[in-house]
């Protein structure tokens, strides 16, 4: 670790960008896009939350470790999303009336 | 500010640093799979019960939901400010950026706390007051019980957060931080802006459904 000083202007582009991303969020919600709508609005928070990953929490940079284990929970819930997608479209007489 | 040693297990404070961080990626690897397993469950309701969820979540308050995210994302800005400071050995800006940090925290919460009680004055509130409006079924109150334990746990989160920050702030003022060693507020950075990213995935699911004109 160094004393060197660190610019704070990516940190305060990428909050610019957040924020952009925030009012598309708020904008998106009043455009009749139906069954697209939820692709656009959790697109939109997986788009910020990979700048929140990257800049804020400094993901961004040489290959390391971090990268493995921040990766991880990501590949384990793929499996829960997977196999219970599986499980869903594959069960009969879904929902239940 | 005195000097830092690293604990007796660790050769140098980077090693040290770096196993505090892995420590911190590893609970938020669980994080992310138990809010993950939240998420989940909210896209099979929303694709089985497409047209109630969205005549429920036309009555969540998306202004308070905006404003709660804005206060969040800035929140993250300030931490991580906090954060570079430190690193600069600067203490009086590292503790005015952690107590407006955790400010926005506590802020968010009062924000959140008011649209629960908006929620329960319009008889939102599942088991406790909920009524069934014009169009309502079932599903709909599944919705608003969906919302409350995912706000209610991300609020948890949000509490436990506020109070390591004003730790983190003590620790701070008594100068236990230096350009040399900052490593418990890096790791509370990690934290702080996961909670923060939380919420933007609980923004996405809860508050625009409905809105859309025709």
């Amino acid at each position: 670790m160094s004393a060197k000083r660190e610019s704070l202007v990516p940190y305060i582009v990428a909050w610019l960008v957040l924020m952009l991303l925030l009012g598309m969020s708020i904008l998106s919600a009043y455009l009749d896009i139906g069954i697209f709508h939820p692709m656009v609005t959790f697109g939109i928070a997986a788009t910020q939350a990979a700048i929140i990953f990257l800049v804020f929490m400094r993901l961004r940079g040489r290959p390391s470790l971090k990268w493995v284990f921040a990766a991880g929970g990501f590949f384990w819930l793929s499996f829960l999303f997977g196999l219970s997608i599986i499980d869903y479209a594959t069960r009969s007489g879904f929902p239940a009336h | 500010m005195r000097e830092i040693v690293p604990e007796p297990q660790f050769a140098t404070l980077e090693q040290q640093t770096e196993t505090a961080q892995l420590g911190m990626w590893v609970f938020i690897a669980t994080e992310v799979m138990f809010f993950g397993a939240l998420i989940f469950t909210y896209f099979i309701y929303r694709l089985t019960y497409w047209e109630q969820f969205r005549l429920a979540g036309a009555d969540s308050r998306i202004l308070l939901g905006s404003i709660n995210a804005a206060i969040l994302l800035t929140s993250s800005l300030t931490m991580v400010m906090a954060i570079n400071f430190a690193k600069e050995g600067r203490q009086q800006r590292v503790i005015a950026f952690l107590l407006v940090t955790a400010s926005l925290g506590v802020l968010f919460l009062c924000v959140k706390g008011y649209e629960y009680v908006l929620d329960y004055e319009s008889n939102a509130v599942p088991s406790l007051n909920f009524a069934f409006k014009s169009g309502y079924h079932a599903p709909s109150e599944l919705y608003w019980v969906w919302y409350f334990v995912a706000t209610g746990f991300h609020a948890l989160h949000v509490t436990i957060g506020v109070g390591a920050i004003l730790a983190m702030t003590r620790l701070a003022w008594r100068g236990r931080f230096s350009p040399n060693y900052y490593t418990p507020l890096e790791v509370l950075g990690l934290y702080w802006s996961f909670v923060d990213t939380v919420w933007l995935f609980l923004f996405a699911a809860i508050y625009p459904l409905g809105r859309a004109v025709t």
